[in-house]
């Protein structure tokens, strides 16, 4: 310790006072506190009191088993940081991971506004027909027979069975220009034109207090959305893309469109519909049960 | 200095050491909690990139950069999600935990970069990188460390906000507006990614510069021998 000792506490940035609250910094002459200092080790403990480090920093000269006494105190304090380290157990990862997004999903649930709108745009805005792309999870057209169609309407509902697109195309239809999300990272502005969900909800006379709309489709996909999402005012069966039935390769002849969801929600080839109040384990959607997130909101 | 010498006098008192508290337990846990998470974060967000290497449209679709595997965590694109939304709560946490800290105690002035900083920071730089004379420091913190630090708070800020677009743009609509829509704030995201990435070779290189005494105080607090007692 050299005499020319730049530790000279009114000298550093915000070094007025002493900042540390802990451990207190003792001036000269004070003297040290008993309950720091044991008897059997009274001469070994503290030995100098201390003063302040440019920053404030507390400054104390201890015995060496003192400093490993601090030492270790100190690190108890970081076990919270331990605990992260289950991830790196294999058999601990999982799990944490699945709360991980469970916990994101309620959180997104919680988030979501029943009655805020996603964005809408000007046509100009929207993407070319021929800029938007067809995504599909195993062929681009299940070979739907369009003329046979129906949709299957089962579950909470009070008039089960089957509806033609006709009775669905009854229904006052909406047309918006939204922002498809996809999970990849990719977006696109279309053109989108259907039912609202919750007039055919209300056609069908569902209890619409249930908590989730299931979703089979032509294709073998299936989906299933929180209720909340399926009332909201954007949500589309979708039978129409810029202004032409929906083709072959968008879902024809009926689709999900949910300006409030990612896009592998938005399921195609609607065959069959069911309100319900409980999720199957391995039937909650064709990707989440490998692992996406079910809420999948924006 | 007289009072600090008239205290402690190593040659009489033969059997203690010096000792200085430099981080005090939540900003240890913060700091810790996240270099993990912001690790966490950059390996399963670079997995979740290269599902769509882009910036551009889908179609037609020009990749802007390949991404080895190597250096992603998830293993696919669903995993890699599972862990990014699994570690944004840890990463947004430590760094909520580590700015109230700052602010209720008013030690931010240390740490904050000021416009006074900007003319000491090229000298820092010249001592560190071309071996130039070493600047007199008179405070906690030089102005090169204050800007590095005060850039990783700025990009864990930019990361959380430009986040919270890409993760909820109809939930955040304001935010999204603010940010110039989803599709920009891709780029912006990956820009604050970017400035991680540029920080922490740096803040390493430093680490190991400094040596095992000055590493050692972010784990217990305390720094043995403080270089600033001379």
């Amino acid at each position: 310790m050299s005499n020319d000792n730049p530790a000279e506490p009114q000298s550093g940035v915000g070094a007025e006072k002493p900042q540390h609250d802990e451990p207190e910094v003792r001036r000269q002459g004070q003297p040290t506190d008993p309950r720091e200092t044991p008897p059997q080790e009274s001469e070994t403990v503290i030995v100098a009191v201390s003063s302040a480090g440019p920053a404030g920093e507390p400054i104390r000269a201890v015995s060496p088993a003192e400093r490993k006494r601090m030492n270790r105190r100190e690190m108890l304090k970081l076990v919270p940081v331990l605990a992260v380290g289950a991830f790196a157990v294999t058999k601990f990862r999982q799990p944490l991971l699945d709360e991980g997004l469970h916990f994101s999903d309620w959180a997104s649930g919680k988030l979501f506004g029943r009655h805020r709108p996603a964005q809408t745009f000007s046509n100009r805005d929207v993407v070319p027909f021929d800029r938007f792309p067809y995504n599909f999870y195993d062929v681009a057209d299940p070979g739907v027979d369009l003329e046979k169609w129906t949709l299957t309407v089962q579950g909470l509902v009070q008039r089960p069975g089957e509806y033609k697109l006709e009775q669905i195309q009854a229904l006052p239809k909406f047309v918006q220009n939204t922002r498809h999300v996809c999970v990849e990272g990719w977006d696109v502005i279309g053109n989108f034109g259907g039912t609202r969900a919750s007039d055919f909800l209300q056609l069908i006379g569902a209890d619409t207090g249930a908590r989730f709309l299931e979703v089979e489709c032509v294709d073998g996909y299936y989906e299933s959305i929180d209720m909340e999402t399926v009332l909201h005012p954007q949500t589309l069966f979708c039978y129409e893309m810029y202004g032409k039935p929906l083709d072959r390769g968008h879902g024809a002849p009926l689709r999900l469109q949910m300006p409030t969801k990612l896009g592998y929600k938005q399921a195609k080839y609607l065959d069959t519909i069911r309100v319900t109040n409980v999720l199957q384990a391995d039937k909650r959607g064709y990707w989440e049960d490998q692992g996406y997130s079910w809420y999948g909101g924006l | 200095m007289a009072t600090n010498a008239a205290v402690i006098k190593p040659a009489e008192i033969t059997t203690t050491v010096t000792v200085a508290y430099e981080h005090p337990w939540i900003v240890r846990v913060a700091h810790w909690l996240g270099a993990v998470s912001v690790v966490v974060m950059i390996g399963s967000g670079l997995r979740i990139f290269r599902a769509f290497p882009s910036f551009g449209p889908k179609i037609p679709q020009q990749d802007f950069v390949h991404i080895p595997g190597q250096f992603t965590i998830g293993g696919w694109l669903g995993g890699a999600l599972q862990w990014h939304f699994t570690f944004m709560w840890i990463f947004v946490g430590s760094g909520l935990m580590y700015l109230i800290y700052q602010l209720v105690t008013g030690h931010w002035r240390q740490v904050l970069f000021t416009p006074r900083d900007i003319k000491g920071v090229w000298p820092m730089a010249r001592h560190y990188f071309l071996f130039g004379p070493k600047p007199a420091a008179d405070a906690a913190y030089n102005p090169l460390q204050k800007l590095a630090y005060t850039s990783t708070i700025f990009f864990g800020v930019m990361s959380t906000l430009t986040g919270m677009v890409l993760y909820k743009p109809a939930q955040f609509w304001w935010l999204t507006w603010l940010m110039g829509g989803f599709h920009l704030t891709r780029i912006w995201h990956f820009i604050a990614m970017c400035g991680f990435v540029a920080f922490i070779p740096g803040h390493l290189i430093m680490v190991a510069l400094h040596g095992w005494n000055n590493f050692y105080s972010m784990i217990t607090g305390w720094k043995r021998d403080p270089e600033y007692l001379g």
